[in-house]
């Protein structure tokens, strides 16, 4: 139906679709890091500023690492085949506010003290999962490249199946965080579990 | 100065950011004048939601720095309202903490009821300026009013059999739109054993900041034992009961593993997902880094309440 649909308004030049859709991404991605700026400098991060950097970029995080994770799926859907260019942009902009997160936590939170986050990596599950996640997308962050997919041909694929375990571990990292209300991460962790249903081979359509 | 909370470090401030004395006094003036007439207009029946309490100094705390009165009313842990930080401060606007009365029951000679009224003028008000450690992780530094809890024991004339006490939160649905929800086990339950509420720190609190308790902070009086974890301190308590077992209380119930019934503060003992050496203190800034968390939150003359305790064990 949507694909019948779609059809009738055919996107003559992918590649404005493209340069459209990347300056969109852009643009939104780096709002919530002006808005943060904007708060610090004007002393507007409420009582725990720390507390609201950090929950700030990991959220954003998981966000564009769902974003990435819908393109396969809104791909099928559409029949948009173009769609794939703009996966690596959000993935990279995941990174980007992983990084941020984790230096929001090394160094507003703790300081640079990495005896004190050794033992707090070391001794809390949700920390622990929360870096083992970030370790583990440091090769799929090395690995966004033309270079590398060329070198690595089958192998590129399967090893950035690993952003799935990234999902599984972040999510992880959100449920054992908070204390008592799960209504945040329930609502991540369905959009996740659907972004994972959508991949699955129904009939007719392969699996990607 | 760029990120850093200048309006909170008094020696930050430029000669010209201060406001000169009659513009702000006339600032004054004008939120007086409009406080009155919001007050007028909205609650016509209880003006005492900014009145302020006659109260003794007290030498608790000279020394440290105040939390600011915006974070102290602003960043709350009062599930009743919600569970986020900003919530109670928002929800718990219309909730009316007058009149109010509070039951004293179980293990007395009589069970009984009190006013606030009748339990401020139990012992002089006096203000405490206390440290409060969150088990999440930061701190504040609160000027409370209040009184001695052992004035109320006393009052209530506990018998033999009393060997700890329990606190109930006051729940009501209609008015607590976090009560509506069953994140916790409501209503709210705290304990503390008897020794633990007999001794001198252990304060009921009715105000903070020389004025009336707000709402958000647990009005119209509530529970703050400074050497515990803050979620120790039962807001809006409407029930006292003295019991002969150690109450279960609704932490423990929520988590027994990472909530105990003592709840002290202690850097030694690390809760399965917050570090517990060291804490944040809340308007220190963005790169104010932490401080150390002390034992009993640095209010050591408790510590004979526990001598040959495993506090490892009893957390």
């Amino acid at each position: 139906m949507l694909t019948l649909f779609l059809r009738r308004f055919p996107i003559q030049k992918p590649a404005n679709a493209i340069r459209a859709l990347k300056g969109a991404i852009w643009v939104g991605a780096s709002l919530p890091i002006v808005r943060l700026l904007y708060l610090g400098l004007t002393d507007d991060l409420g009582a725990n500023p720390v507390e609201f950097i950090e929950r700030s970029t990991g959220t954003w995080a998981l966000v564009f690492l769902l974003l990435s994770l819908s393109v396969t799926p809104l791909r099928n859907l559409t029949q948009w085949a173009w769609l794939i260019a703009v996966r690596r942009l959000l993935g990279l902009w995941m990174f980007a506010y992983a990084c941020l997160h984790v230096l929001s936590y090394v160094w507003l939170d703790y300081q640079f003290d990495w005896t004190d986050i050794v033992k707090d990596i070391l001794k809390h599950p949700y920390v622990l999962v929360g870096a083992a996640a970030l370790l583990l997308t440091l090769p799929l962050a090395a690995t966004s490249n033309q270079k590398a997919i060329r070198l690595l041909k089958q192998r590129w694929k399967s090893l950035h199946r690993l952003a799935y375990v990234i999902g599984v571990l972040v999510l992880l990292h959100y449920w054992w965080l908070v204390k008592k209300d799960v209504t945040e991460p329930v609502i991540y962790s369905m959009v996740f579990a659907g972004l994972m249903l959508a991949r699955w081979p129904w009939k007719g359509r392969p699996a990607s | 100065m760029l990120l850093d909370n200048n309006r909170r470090n008094p020696s930050g401030i430029l000669p010209s950011e201060i406001t000169p004395q009659e513009v702000f006094e006339q600032r004054r003036t004008v939120l007086k004048l409009a406080g009155v007439a919001a007050a007028n207009l909205l609650l016509p029946t209880s003006a005492q939601a900014a009145q302020t309490l006659d109260f003794q100094k007290s030498v608790y705390g000279k020394e440290e720095k105040l939390t600011s009165f915006e974070d102290v009313t602003g960043y709350n842990n009062y599930y009743e309202f919600g569970t986020g930080k900003e919530d109670p401060a928002r929800e718990a606007v219309l909730f009316k903490p007058s009149p109010w009365s509070i039951k004293i029951e179980g293990a007395v000679k009589q069970a009984k009821s009190l006013s606030i009224e009748q339990l401020i003028k139990l012992a002089p008000l006096e203000e405490r300026i206390y440290r409060m450690r969150c088990v999440e992780g930061w701190s504040m530094v609160i000027p409370w009013i209040g009184l001695p809890l052992k004035a109320l024991i006393d009052w209530a004339q506990p018998t033999g059999n009393a060997k700890y006490i329990e606190f109930i939160s006051y729940n009501d649905p209609r008015h607590m739109p976090g009560a509506r929800i069953p994140v916790l086990d409501w209503p709210y339950i705290e304990g503390l054993r008897m020794d633990e509420a007999m001794q001198p720190l252990t304060i009921l609190a009715v105000g903070l900041y020389g004025k009336v308790l707000p709402n958000q902070n647990g009005a119209p009086v509530r529970l703050v034992v400074p050497w515990k974890y803050g979620f120790k301190g039962a807001k809006a308590i409407s029930t006292i009961r003295f019991v002969e077992q150690m109450p279960n209380t609704t932490w423990m119930k929520a988590s027994p593993r990472e909530y105990g019934f003592y709840a002290n503060v202690n850097p030694l003992v690390d809760h399965p997902r917050w570090t517990q050496s060291s804490e944040k203190r809340i308007g220190a800034g963005v790169f104010a880094g932490r401080v150390k968390t002390r034992m009993f939150n640095g209010y050591d003359e408790v510590g004979q309440l526990y001598a040959g305790m495993d506090l490892k064990k009893s957390f």
